[in-house]
């Protein structure tokens, strides 16, 4: 691991109205680490980043980041979002350089977003509009984005899960060489355990709602090395269903009575 | 293929190719069939009169109309009213508009005033603008003071409404976005925000077009020397209606170019819809 920010999350507590959602959240994200956040549905897992990433004032509790800060950094906490949130009326090249502009020259500017675009094989498409491309395609110009920026830590909340079975399988690949040799600390919101066992240093399970600490898995294995049939990872994948599948059936029961 | 019947409780076989059924519901533009109703009506009108069933005193022939409206050119009477409407649409347009914009995306970004924007909009929007035009004489005088107000207060609101609109439907998820890339508000609100809020402000441009040709027409027609208002006006009184209709002639005309550059304007700022 290269370096990074370290993350810490303190006694965070989140309510929405009456809805308690947090409670007594207390976490590490170690620098250049991979930190998982799994869970049952509605159990807080993308507010958690929210407030992590500073996008969400917490009830609570508060997040402390501390640590190396790239040089080049024009802003350390950095999401990918799982709608991808690129501007239609941008081109793939032009998304990128939105983040870039008024911060750095032109010049420099131009360069980095062909270095990153070149990152994630998007060269080729640099004029391309959002509309032209897949949904793997158009995650891959959220990632360059967040990239570009030069981050010291990248809060990814679900950037899979808009995507279909095969790209995903592909794209999670990428995305682990990318994390990898980007070396920054990463926190990874998602549903999907295949995803957290695959790319995850530390795997964060989070109870139903209101979301708390249930359990930390520790994988230390570097992510270059993982396949998705290596046998340990399937165990621990099938071992961290066994921790989620009640609070998984109850939270969907509860989803069903909110609803009526 | 045997029918098959709901609820009917009897299993029937099919046997078969399946029948389409996703057709409709994506009503297409045919510009053939635009041309050749107008040509229609106008030709129907055209041997309506010629047969001497349209009384042409009231109703000239389209052929009557298109002669008046060639000597007029001829003469330089239809540029003279024509530049000087022209003029006050344009200016009258885009100060409304600019103006309009600029309360719009204030109503629509800062709380402080949304609501007393929203307030006066709301109260003065629904006034005849043309109601206004004496009010505007008194106050601007019978220049073109008065005229130039009309038409751009009568442009100010509608903009503003569909601006704040268009802000108000940003997705918020591209605003948080930016925010997360500590873009400043500047950029946001240039690169996001407006951009975002783009169509709907060029849908209401198309409304405030048209509006600003009738609040033209109406300011000109009070007071005014020059204009194809005054010259609507002057024709009318003068029981002069191939020159009167080919006043309105212009006016349709002027309309159909406003629309077309407008749809000009679309396809270029928002290209990126394909």
């Amino acid at each position: 691991m290269k370096g990074g920010l370290r993350l810490t999350v303190d006694a965070v507590g989140h309510r929405y109205g009456g809805l308690e959602v947090l409670r007594g959240v207390s976490l590490t994200a170690e620098p250049g680490e991979v930190m998982v956040l799994v869970g049952p549905s509605g159990c807080g897992k993308s507010t958690l980043l929210g407030i992590m990433g500073g996008m969400l004032a917490p009830g609570s509790g508060e997040v402390r980041c501390a640590g190396a800060v790239p040089a080049d950094c024009l802003n350390p906490l950095t999401y990918v979002f799982q709608d991808f949130s690129l501007l239609p009326w941008r081109t793939v090249a032009g998304n990128v350089a939105l983040v870039l502009q008024d911060r750095i020259g032109r010049a420099a500017c131009a360069a980095r977003v062909d270095e990153v675009l070149a990152l994630t094989g998007l060269s080729e498409f640099a004029a391309a509009w959002p509309r032209q491309l897949s949904g793997g395609m158009r995650q891959r110009v959220g990632i360059a984005r967040a990239l570009a920026v030069r981050p010291a830590c990248l809060l990814l909340d679900e950037p899979l899960s808009a995507l279909d079975a095969q790209t995903r399988d592909l794209l999670m690949d990428e995305l682990a060489s990318i994390i990898e040799a980007a070396g920054t600390t990463t926190v990874y919101v998602t549903h999907n355990l295949a995803e957290a066992v695959r790319l995850g240093h530390q795997i964060v399970v989070l109870s139903r709602r209101p979301g708390e600490v249930r359990d930390i898995v520790r994988v230390d294995r570097p992510l270059a090395g993982r396949r998705a049939d290596d046998a340990g990872l399937v165990a621990l994948e099938q071992r961290l269903w066994r921790m989620i599948r009640d609070d998984a059936a109850v939270a969907e029961r509860e989803r069903i009575v909110d609803a009526t | 293929m045997r029918r098959w019947r709901s609820g009917s409780g009897l299993l029937t076989r099919l046997d078969g190719p399946v029948a389409f059924r996703g057709g409709g519901f994506a009503p297409r533009g045919r510009t053939w069939a635009a041309v050749a109703t107008l040509v229609g009506i106008v030709a129907l009108w055209q041997a309506g009169a010629s047969a001497g069933v349209i009384p042409t005193l009231f109703l000239p022939a389209p052929a009557s109309i298109a002669r008046a409206l060639w000597a007029l050119t001829l003469s330089g009477e239809l540029w003279a009213n024509l530049s000087v409407s022209l003029m006050r649409l344009a200016v009258g347009w885009i100060v409304g508009t600019v103006f309009g914009i600029g309360m719009g995306l204030a109503v629509g970004l800062w709380s402080v005033l949304r609501s007393p924007g929203m307030a006066v909009v709301s109260a003065l929007f629904p006034i005849p603008k043309i109601a206004l035009v004496p009010l505007f004489i008194i106050w601007f005088g019978i220049g073109e003071g008065s005229k130039l107000a009309t038409l751009a207060f009568g442009v100010f609101f509608p903009t503003v409404i569909a601006t704040a609109g268009g802000v108000d439907n940003v997705p918020r998820g591209l605003i948080r976005m930016g925010q997360s890339f500590g873009l400043s508000h500047g950029r946001i609100v240039r690169s996001i925000v407006l951009p975002a809020a783009l169509p709907a402000i060029l849908s209401g441009f198309r409304v405030t077009s048209s509006i600003a040709i009738v609040l033209l027409v109406a300011a000109e027609m009070i007071g005014a020397e020059k204009g194809i208002g005054a010259f609507v006006l002057a024709a009318g009184n003068l029981y002069d209606t191939d020159n009167l209709l080919a006043g309105i002639v212009v006016l349709s005309v002027l309309g159909l170019v406003v629309s077309w550059v407008i749809g000009r304007l679309e396809r270029f700022f928002l290209r990126w819809r394909g």
